[in-house]
């Protein structure tokens, strides 16, 4: 697996990871109802929507530089 | 004599040389990582009720961390890319940024993360003593809850002496707030955010004492597992740090004047290398410091 595979991958587990937080800070402010895990939450999730941005981003840039073939 | 494949692609397997290396060099990261991780679930899955610590750790701190080292993986690849595109300078940039992502994830654990847990101290309390100091650890209110019953009593130990010395009969601690207010319903969850100890001192009697240490790697499987873990992987980011600030140093550019397509190999395996520690890192997180 080349280096920009790996980083596909990597972006996709890194926005697996945002997603999971985001839940996380949603669960825990159910439960404590703390504002700050929500303002979390919501920095999470907008991270998760940023890393599939740039995934798309890199994957385009890769190609038309033809570096993924 | 020259090394063979670096540049070109070997005919037996397709591959330059180094990325055949790293790849099984990774491999062997997966089970040493591998092993570790199931190291951990295990001790947890069977740790008694009340003796596996929980949100300890401070969590904006880890995620920041986290968000540091995926933000270097992106400057990495970049950096690759404009070697592949030749452009030297844009690639020194992005690699200095690696570089600096790496010492600051590195700062934060060793001078924040790490001593803070130095400095804290934890008391388990022997279980026929646990009556005399139900004041600190409020286990008939955890009951009523339903919570795993408190056994032990943590905070900033004021006598650090009395770990070492004989004659000292009991420990002075400023109690954590789950200690010093038991039975705040507030205290029946987690902190997940860094909450410094209280003014309200609690004196423990050595003789009620199971075992006592600082939050050390002896002080439980939890710090024993959080320690190993974290400082291999810290070891890998460090290595991968001095590997970065070489290819950055002006000796890369004598490689890159030879022959720009070898740098880029020898930074896409070492970019592999570090694309492999995040990822360690992305499971790391939310197995220490979430759930």
């Amino acid at each position: 697996m080349s280096l920009k595979a790996f980083h596909i991958v990597f972006i996709i587990f890194s926005t697996l990871l945002a997603l999971g937080v985001g839940g996380w800070c949603v669960w825990v402010d159910l439960v404590e109802g703390a504002p700050v895990y929500l303002a979390g939450a919501i920095a999470s999730f907008a991270s998760a929507i940023a890393l599939v941005i740039y995934g798309v981003w890199f994957y385009r840039k890769m190609k038309r530089l033809r570096i993924i073939t | 004599m020259e090394i063979p494949y670096t540049i070109s692609t070997r005919p037996d397997t397709g591959l330059w040389n180094a990325k055949v290396g790293i790849w099984l060099f990774l491999a062997s990261e997966v089970m040493l990582f591998g092993g570790l991780f199931s190291a951990y679930i295990f001790l947890r899955l069977d740790a008694p009720p009340g003796m596996w610590p929980h949100g300890l750790l401070n969590v904006p701190v880890g995620t920041m961390n986290t968000a540091i080292l995926i933000l270097s993986s992106v400057t990495v690849v970049l950096a690759w890319a404009e070697l592949k595109m030749r452009r030297y300078r844009r690639y020194w940039w992005y690699m200095l940024a690696t570089i600096l992502c790496g010492v600051i994830f590195l700062t934060v654990k060793l001078v924040y993360e790490w001593p803070q847990k130095f400095e804290h101290f934890g008391a388990y309390i022997k279980p026929q003593a646990l009556e005399k100091y139900e004041q600190y650890l409020g286990n008939k209110h955890a009951a009523e809850k339903g919570l795993p019953p408190r056994l032990e009593i943590t905070g900033h130990l004021h006598n650090r002496e009395a770990l070492t010395n004989p004659n000292i009969k009991e420990y002075e601690v400023a109690l954590d707030p789950v200690n010093a207010d038991p039975t705040n319903p507030a205290m029946d969850r987690p902190h997940f955010l860094y909450v410094p100890p209280t003014d309200k001192i609690g004196k423990i009697d050595k003789e009620d004492v199971e075992r006592a240490t600082m939050f050390l790697p002896t002080h439980s499987a939890y710090f024993a597992s959080y320690f190993t873990i974290t400082g291999l992987h810290g070891l890998h980011v460090l290595g991968g740090v001095l590997v970065f600030i070489y290819m950055w140093l002006p000796v890369s550019k004598k490689v890159y004047q030879r022959n720009p397509e070898h740098l880029a190999n020898r930074v896409e395996v070492c970019g592999l290398f570090w694309h492999f520690v995040d990822l360690i890192w992305i499971f790391v997180f939310p197995l220490f410091y979430l759930l």
